[in-house]
């Protein structure tokens, strides 16, 4: 175990020790740990003679737990700036090869830097937080209370962690300080989104969601250091390729995944997609799980929310007959054109879900495609209020497109996860635009192939079966 | 000690390397030549596994430079083109640093520093910042680096170019020495002298592919033919070449000197001489036209260009 981190320390002992020998790191954390407290303690102190001119003292309650988390930010912003010079200033300054020709494994390296970013910026943070607190408590005699301070030292830790995981990720797959400091928006405008949320919570003082904030983050900065090990390659740190966006490169390996080996388009569609499928029945059938889960959470919300029998009057779809049916039909309901939008409408959010599920591990993907499933399991639940047995309500206005449609929404939601999983999952000798590009290709033939015509099925179903097939279940008519 | 079969490497549709086949065994210096870009860093470093070889397989030291990478980086001291020292490290603390990293003790750490800053007169300036260095300084202590752990394999990427004569005939001495520890080193340059001086067997890299190998002696025979002689004359014997015995071909000729080529010197050498001699021409010299490793490194690569070019036709 000791052979195995001690070089961890060493490579993190040097990094400090470098970091404490320039000025220019030096400044800002001395600054940020040491003058910005008492400047927070001024405005804390500021705040409050105002307010209490007014009376609003919650608002100053409020504001010096705010400003704790807002003093313990500042100083971890400087971690950023480490992390993303880590990997790429070494391989600008040709420093990186020695290191990369050494006997060091890839986590011992990674993880070393990881760490050498981490720890001054957290360890300025937290005397910076031990400053502001001595300050405030000398002025105010404001103390918070252990179960809160606990909250923003871990709160500050996993923020840190956030941005240094993913910047260092930033910095592996670049080759200079100035692509990675290009890179790097993707951290800060999403950070500073959530020190925004953050901050709100604060003043609203529900601190059960920010442990929430806190797991979050926790399980991010875990996928993030899982990138960054998983597609740490020293190949492409010492290579410029990942500078450069090649457009034929890329097309030429996404046309060879897409293909495959096949030379027909019989075979491609005998051969390619059973292998295709093949690779996504774990990813499917986490997604059942999912769409299942998503269900119950919607239905379960009914009881939650407490809400009336009467909420959507439910209950009237047990009167209706077939004078509806003539209603659709007036207003145009059964024609190709609506059959067209819901087509259309079911393809975009299959694209949405996976534009969302690229940039966030398939999270988001796979959330935009439980929503549907959501809110029929909440309806479901709100009819079981109105005396409608649930699943006889979910067959009514489900079974006949949701035999096409719920398959194409699990294929999709496949194929999206198995995207979120390939910047997590190990590929040796393989970029993350490989590995990448490999389920995306997945991900257009399973749409092209299945999710597509089964959609265009689900909408022909949903126009013309689904309101008759409905009516039959719960009409009274 | 080192071993290639068929090595390749390409990145993306870019063939880099293309079946490199070496073999250096232990105490022996390989000079790899090539232009720029030919292929020889990139061969280095699959030396050194930091690159995986596309096609083919690499054994250093008797590691796998792909199954066994972590003893392959063990077992290799490399000197890198660009040397990436850390300009805010004192030397002493840089070489205890790798030291560490290489899993030295500290003792033998601490000796290993005291022995290699002496050797190559960086004992003065060991605390002074690696950033105030001069090129050549740097270039020693890269070197130093690459030697620290005493590895069995040295890669040296250019081991003479940023310094004064004085510090290359240093660091070319060390390398002597380091042959007869038993080292197998291996020696990227452009310094055509130097590589002859040092190697005992010369690859020549263009394109990723090897042109020519062998020691310095086969490839002049083989790329350059015969050895060349030079019979000088105390009197002028302006053109003419028939005064030279049949079993030479004659070359070219000068006022009083006469050139010509042999396969075998040691029967033809005394008869030319007997030849002039006996016509009356005293003979004052006869010596072997120096032939430079940069001729051969020339005929290589125009050979190789005029093949390519054959080949495109």
């Amino acid at each position: 175990m000791r052979t195995k981190f001690y070089p961890v320390w060493i490579i993190m002992q040097r990094e400090i020790r470098d970091q404490l020998r320039d000025w220019r790191i030096i400044v800002p954390i001395v600054i940020l740990t040491l003058f910005f407290p008492f400047l927070m303690n001024f405005t804390a102190n500021q705040v409050l003679d105002f307010v209490e001119q007014y009376g609003a003292n919650l608002l100053a309650e409020r504001f010096i737990p705010f400003l704790l988390m807002i003093v313990g930010f500042f100083p971890i912003s400087i971690s950023l700036v480490i992390a993303l010079e880590s990997f790429a200033g070494e391989t600008e300054r040709h420093s990186i090869e020695p290191l990369l020709a050494s006997p060091l494994s890839d986590l011992q390296l990674y993880m070393g830097k990881l760490l050498a970013s981490l720890v001054p910026p957290v360890v300025a943070s937290y005397l910076g937080v031990l400053i502001y607190m001595i300050g405030i408590y000398r002025t105010t005699s404001w103390r918070p209370e252990p179960s809160f301070l606990i909250l923003v030292l871990v709160l500050t830790f996993v923020q840190a962690l956030v941005m240094v995981s993913g910047a260092v990720v930033v910095s592996t797959q670049t080759t200079s300080v100035r692509a990675a400091n290009l890179l790097a928006s993707f951290i800060v405008v999403p950070m500073a989104l959530l020190i925004q949320g953050e901050s709100v919570i604060m003043l609203w003082a529900d601190y059960d969601v920010l442990w929430w904030a806190v797991l979050g983050q926790a399980v991010l900065s875990g996928l993030l250091v899982r990138i960054g090990v998983t597609h740490f390659n020293r190949e492409e740190l010492l290579g410029r390729e990942i500078d450069i966006l090649n457009l034929r490169w890329m097309w030429k390996i996404f046309k060879t995944e897409f293909v495959g080996e096949s030379n027909t388009p019989l075979e491609w569609f005998t051969r390619e997609i059973p292998k295709v499928l093949r690779r996504l029945l774990i990813p499917a059938v986490m997604m059942v799980i999912m769409l299942v889960v998503g269900a119950y959470l919607g239905a379960s919300q009914v009881e939650k929310l407490g809400l009336p029998a009467a909420t959507f009057n439910l209950d009237k779809l047990q009167s209706l007959d077939d004078s509806i049916l003539e209603q659709f039909r007036k207003i145009g309901f059964f024609s190709i054109g609506n059959v067209a939008t819901i087509w259309l409408h079911n393809l975009r959010a299959a694209a949405i879900a996976w534009f969302l599920g690229t940039f966030t591990f398939a999270i988001a993907g796979v959330l935009v495609l439980m929503l549907p499933l959501t809110l029929i399991g909440f309806l479901a639940g709100v009819a079981g209020l109105s005396g409608i047995n649930p699943l006889l309500f979910i067959a009514a206005f489900t079974l006949p497109h949701g035999l096409l449609e719920i398959p194409a929404i699990v294929l999709t939601g496949a194929a999206i996860l198995q995207v979120g999983a390939s910047f997590v999952t190990p590929a040796r000798g393989k970029t993350i635009g490989e590995v990448w590009l490999r389920a995306t290709a997945d991900w257009i033939k399973v749409t092209l192939v299945l999710v597509i015509p089964f959609f265009l099925g689900a909408a022909v179903l949903e126009v013309f079966i689904t309101p008759r097939f409905a009516l039959l279940l719960l009409g009274g008519g | 000690m080192i071993e290639t079969q068929d090595l390749c490497k390409s990145f993306n549709d870019f063939l880099a390397v293309d079946r490199v086949n070496l073999g250096v065994p232990a105490g022996r210096v390989m000079a790899l030549l090539g232009p720029n870009g030919a292929g020889k860093t990139t061969t280095v470093r699959m030396l050194t596994s930091v690159l995986l070889p596309s096609r083919g397989w690499a054994r250093v030291a008797g590691y796998d430079v792909v199954r066994q990478a972590n003893q392959v980086r063990a077992a290799v001291g490399v000197l890198t083109e660009q040397h990436g020292l850390y300009g805010r490290m004192p030397a002493d603390e840089y070489l205890e640093f790798f030291g560490r990293v290489y899993g030295m003790q500290t003792r033998a750490r601490h000796l290993r520093a005291n022995e290699l800053l002496e050797q190559f007169g960086l004992t003065d300036d060991r605390k002074r910042r690696i950033g105030e260095y001069s090129k050549g300084m740097r270039q020693k202590l890269a070197l130093a680096r690459a030697l620290f752990h005493n590895p069995p394999v040295l890669l040296l990427d250019e081991p003479t170019s940023a310094m004064d004569p004085q510090s290359a005939r240093l660091v070319r001495d060390s390398i002597h020495t380091l042959r007869s520890a038993n080292r197998t080193v291996v020696i990227c340059t452009h310094n055509l002298a130097e590589a002859e001086e040092l190697a005992d067997q010369i690859a020549i890299i263009r394109r990723g592919r090897i042109i020519a190998s062998g020691t310095v002696e086969e490839l002049k025979q083989r790329l350059l033919g015969d050895p060349e002689f030079e019979v000088r004359l105390a009197v002028q014997v302006e053109g003419q070449v028939d005064l030279l015995p049949s079993l030479v071909i004659p070359t070219t000729c000068g006022p009083d000197w006469l050139r010509y080529r042999t396969t075998d010197p040691y029967s033809a050498n005394p008869a030319v001489i007997q030849a002039l001699v006996a016509r009356g021409l005293p003979v004052i010299q006869l010596a072997q036209v120096p032939r430079s490793l940069e001729k051969v490194y020339l005929q290589a690569v125009s050979a190789s260009v005029e093949a390519e070019v054959n080949h495109a036709d």
